[in-house]
């Protein structure tokens, strides 16, 4: 029993950055039908402006945790730029063209965005410091769970609920669920269209940057490749949990991380892909929209 | 006309290279050094051909050996089977009384046959691959590095003799070099007997976390983890096992053993093991080898040339105890003492393998690989 607690904490932790990056990814297909092939990238840029920050900090002699949230913020603020100037720039003037072209521009973006940090960086992996302190109470239990996933599980929680409600509750959220259901009447009535998917992009970088500082801290290495596998599990998730619908993106995650643990622990961890993308499968020839999808109406 | 001038200058040239190759001296001890001298892998062979020629001259120098000058056959086999079989043809042909080589253990294996057919003996600098030696079908084979397998061997018998564990976890990262090295680790520590493999698997290079693995090996109990990879794998599931406090030792091969992986895992690398090839270059023997290649050729020695100068000064010690250069005396010399060389004091056991060289055990302290003697 202890032994699967273990197992189902350690999926869980993986499950929740899984459904954080994912949620920028069902985001954007929700909103203009697009996989945003560079969001994995997105999430790789957040862990190295995190990395650069702390070592800044820690030279002038900050502590542990007000590094971590200082790296998140400024990770925050460049990931959320990034996305920002990713979408003007590379799927803004394809906005009309087939949708093949956005998505042959994604692909070219990641592979630039990957070989700019490469570049401009190292090919090598860089340690990444432990920002999240052991915290004292948690050493009875630290072998089933650390302070570092107690801190990742948290805030996705909290990130979550947060982007919940601000699509439920805000004018911004009601502009964005409006562009999603129809984005010619949405303009019709008024709203921005072009600034609400400016802000899309925006929130799905957030969380991308607060899952690369967390996992970054987590791990204690990153390097300009991170973003790719990361990118693949998380659509995965996406697509998993239905793209385009929200919590599904979030209960996707989840359900994916779970079951690659659950694999590692009870078959064999070098079949731990295997079984993801198994499920992945299986769940697709069984609920075709993914497990919270709802069937797409074909448009007239 | 002007045409074929030209041709006849190249057939000149082509012909005054062959001449002192062939070179006839009645009274000289003929020593083949065949391996890749072009191509892609010729930064592989040249340094055995020409520490062999270094060492040559100065014993010739000093008046050769029995008596009899030495006279260095090189043979280019690029690295490749069909023409590593050409290429010992040739130097059978030549009548070479023992070869150096081949550099390539693919290479090696082709031309192993036709040596034992002339029965000449044949020392490798550089074929690491074990069966070469350990299938018994090369009894005219020896070799001057270790073979593939010493350092999974050295893991497992550091696990179970140094550490005294009796459950041992393995893991590799799926690849050839990390899953030759656990493959080689397990049947090491199967034939041995003294600990059980309680756990053989491979992780995923990449995956975001390795805590489902690290919790296995706390369920199995394992009281040493031998992992077959490279640094990132192997600091990240350092990291997490001590971040699940799973403490048990963490021993890796020489693609753990590295600046790489002291910088990635900081304070968890302390106390972690590494086997990688031992190092010599405080051996007197080997600074000296060194020292004269510097002195000649203006520049560092390359790859395999500490074991092709070593596979040279057994050959030479061989020819000075036996008195000639008959096989059977040659591999009761090869085999019978041991000889100060540039990769240590070493001879050859009954397989072809040389004792005295190959890798030993380094322990992370202070953030630096100490060797543990």
């Amino acid at each position: 029993m202890d032994y699967f607690l273990e197992l189902f904490l350690s999926g869980l932790t993986r499950g929740s950055i899984y459904a954080l990056i994912a949620l920028g990814y069902t985001m954007v297909y929700g909103i203009i039908q697009l996989i945003n092939f560079a969001h994995g990238e997105i999430y790789m840029i957040g862990a190295f402006v995190a990395l650069v920050v702390s070592g800044v900090l820690t030279i002038y002699g900050f502590s542990g945790v007000s590094i971590l949230i200082l790296a998140a913020l400024i990770a925050i603020i460049y990931s959320a730029a990034y996305g920002y100037t990713l979408e003007k720039i590379a799927y803004r003037p394809l906005r009309g063209a087939p949708r093949l072209s956005p998505l042959i521009s994604a692909i070219g973006m990641s592979l630039f965005l990957q070989n700019y940090v490469l570049l401009a960086q190292t090919a090598d992996f860089l340690p990444f410091p432990e920002l999240v302190p052991e915290f004292e109470f948690m050493e009875p239990i630290a072998h089933i769970m650390g302070s570092a996933e107690l801190i990742i599980l948290i805030t996705s929680a909290i990130t979550m609920i947060g982007l919940t409600l601000l699509i439920k509750y805000t004018r911004i959220g009601k502009a964005m669920r409006a562009t999603q259901q129809d984005m010619v009447m949405a303009r019709l009535t008024g709203i921005n269209v072009d600034r609400v998917i400016s802000v899309t992009f925006i929130i799905g970088s957030v969380l991308a940057a607060i899952a690369g500082v967390l996992v970054g801290s987590y791990i204690g290495q990153i390097n300009y490749f991170i973003g790719f596998m990361a990118g693949v599990k998380a659509f995965t998730a996406a697509v998993l949990g239905g793209i385009g619908n929200i919590p599904g993106a979030a209960l996707g995650g989840l359900v994916l991380g779970l079951a690659e643990a659950m694999a590692a622990g009870y078959i064999s961890s070098a079949y731990e892909d295997v079984f993801a993308f198994g499920v992945l499968v299986l769940i697709l020839i069984l609920r075709p929209s993914g497990l919270l999808g709802k069937a797409v109406k074909q448009k007239v | 006309m002007r045409k074929s001038v030209m041709k006849s200058f190249v057939v000149i040239a082509l012909l005054s290279m062959i001449v002192p190759a062939v070179g006839f001296a009645a009274d000289t001890i003929k020593i083949g050094v065949a391996g890749p001298h072009t191509g892609d892998l010729a930064p592989y062979g040249l340094p055995t051909k020409d520490a062999a020629m270094m060492l040559a001259e100065q014993v010739n120098a000093a008046g050769g050996v029995l008596g009899k000058q030495i006279e260095v056959v090189p043979m280019d086999d690029q690295c490749k089977p069909e023409i590593a079989t050409s290429a010992a043809t040739k130097l059978v042909s030549e009548g070479v009384d023992i070869v150096i080589g081949h550099v390539c253990s693919g290479a090696t294996k082709a031309a192993l046959g036709i040596y034992k057919e002339s029965n000449i003996i044949a020392i490798s600098p550089s074929a690491t691959n074990p069966p070469l030696t350990q299938s018994g079908d090369y009894p005219n084979f020896y070799r001057t590095i270790a073979p593939d397998d010493d350092q999974g061997k050295l893991a497992a018998s550091f696990a179970t003799d140094k550490l005294g564990a009796k459950k041992i976890a393995i893991l590799h990262d799926k690849g050839d070099y990390g899953k030759g090295f656990a493959d080689f680790s397990q049947a090491a520590i199967e034939a041995g007997g003294k600990a059980k493999v309680v756990l053989f698997e491979g992780v995923t290079p990449g995956a975001m976390d390795y805590s489902a693995v690290v919790q296995k090996i706390r369920r199995e109990g394992a009281d040493a983890v031998i992992f077959g990879g490279y640094h990132p794998e192997a600091s990240k599931l350092v990291g997490q096992m001590k971040k699940k406090r799973v403490n048990v030792p963490f021993i890796g091969p020489d693609g753990v053993k590295g600046d790489g992986f002291l910088e990635i895992a900081g304070d968890d690398a302390e106390g972690v093991y590494a086997t990688g090839p031992m190092d010599v270059s405080a051996l007197a023997g080997n600074k000296k080898a060194k020292d004269d290649y510097v002195a000649k050729f203006g520049k560092e020695p390359g790859t395999f040339f500490d074991q092709g100068y070593a596979a040279m000064q057994t050959i030479l010690n061989a020819i000075k105890e036996s008195g000639g250069t008959d096989s059977a005396g040659l591999e009761k010399a090869l085999r019978g003492s041991y000889v100060d060389t540039a990769v240590g004091k070493i001879k050859f056991d009954a397989k072809g393998d040389a004792e005295g060289v190959g890798f030993s055990v380094f322990q992370v302290q202070d953030g630096k690989f100490v060797e543990l003697k």
